[in-house]
């Protein structure tokens, strides 16, 4: 089936930075359309998911051309649900910027940046030409650099730089092999590449590319030896741009990963064995790397790192029930992971501050507000009844049947080092007393006007809501992310599906 | 810069470059060239003109902040990308009228394209040299 409506929340994020663009340096302006640009776009993007759920993949060739000439969109179920979870993630995270971000910034071009990065999400994700999809990676990354930089503190210079160095490091490897590709096979649509990788002979060489791919795609997804820059770069941007940083640009590399290994590259041995590895590895250094961290936000990046780990070691396990555990995780991830910094944002509003020696007694000042982050917290951990919980245990039973203990013993501590230091931050942050140098004017929160703090919270409030579902029904999500899993491993399907659409004649 | 010969030149320069920015955006469809380049042309036109008369006058060119011409150029792009999803096509398929018009050669969206490259080239071009000197005084 074709369609010109998968387009649509490209086109949305499009139109509304357009529009920002005009009304530059309009702070009220650009406030309302950004937010309203976030709602169009959610609603776009939630017909376009409930459409492929229930009726399959769609795909359209870009400028009418034959598909493996031409630039192909394709959108089945994982595409679908991530555009999904990008809507709802940037709508929670415009609605939040409207008072999170200073107005000098807004008049710096935040809002039309932010949905440039946000086009680029949904173009990545719904791409079936691997030239296109590094296109979208450069329009990310890109716009990401404008928001790390933004603002031009000299923190903020200083992650950007280790930012910038190892973005533009993987970006050049990734070119690297894609020319590779190219030059084995003469082709970059990926449904025509997975057909064509499977009869080039030297296998040697097309292990080496899809090496050369995950080292790519790992250093933006922050797998264990590159992973450094995201703790030294995340916490140096407003809360807001972190929460859209940690909640979908590490994911980015995470999908592309998980489409690459696929549908183009199926894992030997070999290379499932690496996976295992690094996810062990990456686990443990996020895990042991947040215990020393007095800054939340510290806390919180290295919280990314750790969970990577346990999508990675989904991948790396390989079978329908593996993948559709890291499908699930990723669901949950994307929604927890950004409202935990949207909370930090919150938190460093209501103390200006983010060393845990320096806050306390929030719980004495905001108990709703902290039962909220309480649940939100709890979820991240995977505190039984909570969405944290059954992705892992998809992924943890899937390891014990494959007879892989190493890996369930680290899963178990690394979630445990996480419960004890979310454990931690509850303790520092909210039920400590309030330290006594502690001034009374840095709660820049309570002066706000109710609607402005109605802005801030209820974000929080809504991606918790969606955790919350998650907790509660997770059977639908089950289905769904195994449903996904299922469309993964018969890549078949979606390469028929690339070269049955024709040409509209004209 | 104070040369007469260079104002001069400047003055002959600026609509020859001109001209010759728009030859290159037409025709770039089918021949090296295009919307970029013409862009760029069109650009180093102003900037020269900026050179030998200063920054005043080379903005008094333009009635808006040049910053402006960026959306225009970029709606315009998008509009020929979207027109023929209109006529049922996939998105940002090359539509063309049938009979050639005199001089400019055959029109269709391929060439709104390319001219809202054009605008959103000179557009960013101008921004940052105007941004750039503003600042060096």
């Amino acid at each position: 089936m074709t369609s010109n409506y998968i387009l649509a929340p490209i086109l949305v994020q499009l139109v509304t930075a357009i529009l920002l663009i005009f009304f530059w340096q309009r702070v009220t302006v650009q406030r309302v359309l950004s937010t309203v640009g976030n709602t169009f776009s959610f609603i776009t993007s939630l017909i376009l998911a409930i459409d492929i759920w229930n009726f399959g993949t769609q795909t359209l060739h870009a400028g009418n051309w034959q598909p493996p000439f031409g630039i192909t969109f394709v959108c089945d179920a994982l595409s679908a649900t991530l555009i999904l979870l990008t809507s709802i993630v940037g709508l929670a995270v415009g609605l939040f910027s409207t008072i999170g971000i200073s107005i000098n910034r807004i008049k710096y071009g935040y809002f039309p940046i932010f949905h440039f990065l946000l086009m680029g999400l949904q173009g990545a994700f719904l791409t079936g030409d691997l030239f296109n999809l590094y296109v979208w990676f450069e329009v990310v990354i890109i716009s990401s650099f404008v928001l790390i930089t933004l603002g031009g503190k000299k923190m903020q210079m200083e992650g950007a730089i280790k930012y910038v160095t190892l973005n533009i490091l993987a970006s050049t490897i990734f070119l690297t092999a894609i020319g590779i590709s190219y030059g084995l096979t003469g082709t970059l649509n990926m449904a025509d590449l997975a057909q064509k990788i499977a009869l080039v002979e030297n296998r040697g060489i097309v292990q080496v590319t899809a090496l050369l791919f995950f080292v790519a795609f790992g250093i933006k997804a922050a797998v264990f030896p590159l992973y450094f820059w995201l703790p030294s770069s995340y916490h140096t941007p407003p809360s807001a741009i972190a929460a859209i940083f940690g909640g979908l640009l590490t994911k980015l590399g995470i999908y592309a990963l998980i489409r690459m290994f696929t549908l183009i590259f199926i894992p030997d041995d070999y290379t499932i064995n690496l996976f295992i590895i690094i996810a062990i590895m990456t686990m443990f250094t996020g895990a042991f790397g947040m215990m020393n961290k007095k800054s939340i936000r510290k806390v919180f990046s290295y919280l990314i790192v750790c969970h990577i780990g346990y999508l990675i070691a989904g991948l790396g396990l390989y079978t329908e029930k593996s993948l559709s555990g890291t499908i699930f995780y990723l669901i949950h991830d994307i929604i927890a992971k950004s409202n935990l910094f949207l909370i930090a944002g919150l938190i460093y509003k209501i103390r200006s501050s983010t060393d845990m020696r320096r806050l306390g007694g929030l719980y004495k000042d905001y108990p709703l507000l902290s039962i909220l982050i309480l649940f939100v917290l709890l979820s991240i951990s995977g505190v039984p009844p909570l969405s944290g919980f059954w992705p892992k245990l998809n992924i943890i039973s899937e390891a014990l049947r494959s007879g892989n203990y190493t890996l369930v013993f680290s899963i178990i501590i690394s979630s445990f080092v996480t419960l004890v230091m979310i454990a931690k931050v509850w303790a520092e942050v909210f039920w400590k007393p309030t330290p006594k140098d502690h001034p009374e004017q840095d709660d820049t929160f309570a002066p706000l006007s109710t609607f402005k703090k109605v802005t801030m919270i209820l974000p929080v409030f809504l991606l918790a809501f969606i955790s919350f579902m998650i907790a509660m029904r997770p059977g639908t999500f089950m289905n769904l992310s195994d449903k996904i899993a299922n469309e993964l491993m018969h890549s078949d399907d979606y390469i028929e599906n690339v070269f049955r659409v024709k040409n509209i004649q004209n | 810069m104070k040369s007469t010969i260079f104002k001069v030149a400047a003055n002959y320069l600026l609509p020859l470059l001109l001209l010759f920015s728009v030859f290159v955006l037409l025709r770039g469809h089918y021949e090296s060239g295009g919307g970029f380049v013409g862009g760029l042309i069109a650009s180093i036109a102003f900037v020269l003109h900026f050179f030998a008369y200063g920054l005043e006058s080379a903005r008094s060119f333009f009635r808006f902040s040049t910053a402006t011409l960026i959306p225009i150029g970029l709606s315009i792009s998008l509009f020929s990308g979207i027109l023929p999803m209109f006529a049922g096509k996939p998105f940002m398929t090359s539509l063309w009228f049938k009979k050639p018009v005199a001089i400019i050669g055959s029109v269709g969206t391929p060439l709104f394209f390319d001219i809202g490259v054009y605008l959103i080239v000179v557009g960013v071009t101008l921004t940052i040299l105007f941004t750039i000197s503003e600042n060096v005084k």
